[in-house]
């Protein structure tokens, strides 16, 4: 009999029934934007929230990253009727103020709630990233959440499985999100559809925890809801001591990997040998190229469309574009590391004068231990705002966004139209590339700046 | 939620691939704490321009959407389904989907049905002359005036969910011995 994959493991071991499958869920994460219609639900079905105990809610994509009290009366609203809901279905909160709030996916792994083998859900796209530590891990619509509220399962049809191996060593300088905006642009944006994704590799293995939750965060954009990665010592060391996590390493963790016979029913192949600095330069992820390529000619209407709205003309080198904002943010890309990876970048620099450059901290804790390592003072004494944990520009529901026309180079996930702000332009680059675009002014390889 | 057995209507069709949540709802409009009302919001920066395809004036009042590969692709807003269902349409055919928007229309009540290239292409012509068809979910097919006859396949469960209007939760509720059982193992395991 062939092996079984990792997917596999964590599906079989959390199947309550059959026909259709209905999955056990370890824990839901909630946040103020995608759960007041459920909670709402349960309340006209006079239904409770089977599990508050496997529940935990954040304040995230709406709160301003500046001091001061909400002024958006809407956003105000609600993120009150998410304190109200908690406080009614009994579910612990890491509300703004609190000292433990963040974005979901960077408090999930921070606080040792995103262990190996669990299936976790939450209504954002980018619960994938939680995968990054052996776990099932995918987003779901407000429906689902409510679902899972009441019942702690999941009605889901089993997705197939694809295996995508990053071969090569990854050259000085190149990180995962260039690994992940590389392999996306191999995959496409739809080519993950209907797929649950492993990560493997030499590559995959030698990356830190933060960088694996870059990869996993943006399997969402390939179109797999799912994206996952064994588990190993770098995952064990990551939990170790985390207030959630279990004091010493449980032997079936180590179980968690796919079997080396398992068979997948797509499989990748990544080369990040000779991978260079990743830029995109249209209105999705796999629109992307490498910095020291140039803008590519249209292949398709969608490619027209694209350039049309970035206002690019093709065969102009990513180098010469020229950026009016950076966003050093979000789930993708705000985590210790990420925000190290730039501060070294921008040390003993100037933010270029035609640039406006924040930086916004994943979470309150990953603010705390950066002004600790003084990473704060880096950044503004380069001319970039610091601002307080929180989504932020990477969707602008809250009052970061950009103004129609400006152009962006981002750390965040998404490069849709209007995505930043109605008619701004993004560009998804590493946190080490964003740093270095804000000096420069226009895109530039980091790894020729001085 | 609504049934939905049988629905007979113009068609508009959106022929562009990839068409993501954000477009079809943008951020500014999920603060909002209401299931309702999204409507008017469809497609809130592509309704500005006169030449969309959803505002010319002999797409109004369709049921039906005709759109390209990957629709609802990105954000797992819920709000994309709510807010094309309160404009009006009940079904979406296209060559695939984005796996979370699937998920969310068929909670909605708004049917999302996979067909090959080459029979929306058919569908496209056949509609460009009469512009309207009937989607038969108890029949799985769809049928033109001219006679054209196109079956398709949804997932049971999904069908079994949109004719009856059921709500999934009272479903998996009825599975609470196994629900139950599966609890009892973990914490004994």
């Amino acid at each position: 009999m062939a092996g079984t994959t990792l997917f596999e493991k964590i599906w079989q071991a959390h199947l309550v029934d059959d026909d259709p499958p209905l999955l056990y869920i370890d824990l839901q994460l909630v946040h103020e934007v995608t759960s007041p219609q459920a909670f709402e639900g349960l309340r006209l079905a006079g239904r409770t929230v089977r599990r508050p105990d496997l529940t935990i809610a954040t304040m995230d994509h709406n709160v301003p990253t500046e001091p001061g009290p909400i002024r958006d009366e809407i956003s105000k609203r609600q993120l009150e009727t998410l304190r109200e809901n908690c406080k009614e279905f009994g579910i612990t909160l890491h509300a703004t103020g609190s000292g433990s709030e963040g974005i979901v996916h960077v408090i999930g792994p921070e606080l040792g709630l995103t262990q190996p083998g669990m299936t976790i859900v939450c209504g954002d796209s980018h619960t994938s990233t939680h995968g990054a530590f052996g776990a099932l891990a995918f987003g779901i619509g407000t429906t689902e959440v409510e679902h899972v509220l009441a019942t702690q399962t999941l009605v889901q049809s089993k997705p197939k499985t694809m295996l995508v191996r990053f071969v090569g060593t990854l050259p000085f300088g190149v990180t995962a999100k260039d690994m992940v905006l590389g392999a996306i642009g191999q995959i496409g944006v739809a080519g993950g559809v209907g797929y649950a994704i492993e990560y493997a590799g030499p590559a995959i293995e030698q990356l830190s925890m933060e960088g694996r939750m870059t990869i996993c965060n943006m399997s969402i954009e390939a179109g797999a809801r799912a994206g996952m990665i064994a588990p190993d010592e770098t995952t064990f060391e990551y939990l170790m001591g985390r207030p959630a996590a279990p004091m010493e390493t449980p032997a079936e963790w180590h179980e968690l990997r796919s079997d080396p016979d398992a068979t997948f029913d797509r499989v990748v192949e990544v080369d990040v040998s000779h991978l260079v600095p990743q830029v995109t330069w249209g209105t999705n992820p796999a629109m992307v190229v490498p910095v020291d390529g140039v803008v590519p000619a249209p292949a398709s209407p969608e490619d027209e469309r694209a350039l049309e709205y970035m206002d690019l003309a093709p065969g102009t080198p990513i180098k010469e574009i020229a950026i009016d904002r950076v966003f050093i943010g979000s789930c993708t890309n705000a985590r210790i590391e990420d925000l190290r990876a730039a501060a070294a970048v921008v040390n003993g620099h100037k933010v270029a004068s035609t640039v406006r450059a924040m930086v916004v901290p994943g979470s309150a804790k990953v603010k705390l231990q950066a002004e600790k390592e003084g990473l704060d003072r880096v950044f503004t004494q380069a001319g970039f705002e610091w601002r307080q944990a929180g989504c932020s520009m990477c969707l602008g529901m809250n009052p970061d966004i950009l103004a129609p026309g400006e152009r962006c180079a981002s750390t965040s996930n998404r490069n849709f139209e209007g995505r930043q702000g109605a008619g701004g332009r993004t560009h998804l680059v590493s946190p080490a590339m964003a740093a270095a675009a804000a000096i420069a002014g226009r895109f530039t390889d980091v790894r020729e700046l001085g | 939620m609504r049934e939905l057995k049988s629905v007979s209507s113009r068609v508009a069709v959106l022929d562009r691939a990839d068409v993501d949540t954000d477009q079809i709802i943008p951020k500014q409009f999920l603060k909002r704490i209401e299931r309702s009302g999204y409507g008017e919001f469809l497609f809130f920066d592509w309704m500005k321009d006169p030449a969309f395809e959803l505002n010319r004036p002999e797409y109004e009042d369709a049921q039906i959407l005709i759109a390209g590969r990957n629709f609802g692709c990105g954000s797992s807003r819920e709000h994309a389904a709510w807010a094309l269902e309160d404009y009006g349409f009940r079904v979406v055919l296209a060559p695939s989907f984005g796996d979370i928007f699937r998920s969310n229309a068929v909670k909605s009540g708004l049917a999302p049905i996979e067909l090959s290239e080459v029979a929306l292409t058919e569908l496209k012509a056949a509609v460009s002359a009469v512009n309207e068809l009937t989607v038969d979910l108890e029949a799985q097919e769809i049928s033109h005036p001219a006679g054209l006859r196109v079956p398709f396949e949804l997932d049971p469960y999904a069908r079994e969910t949109l004719i009856g209007g059921l709500d999934d939760i009272a479903r998996t509720l009825k599975r609470e011995d196994k629900i139950a059982a599966y609890e009892a193992r973990a914490l004994s395991g």
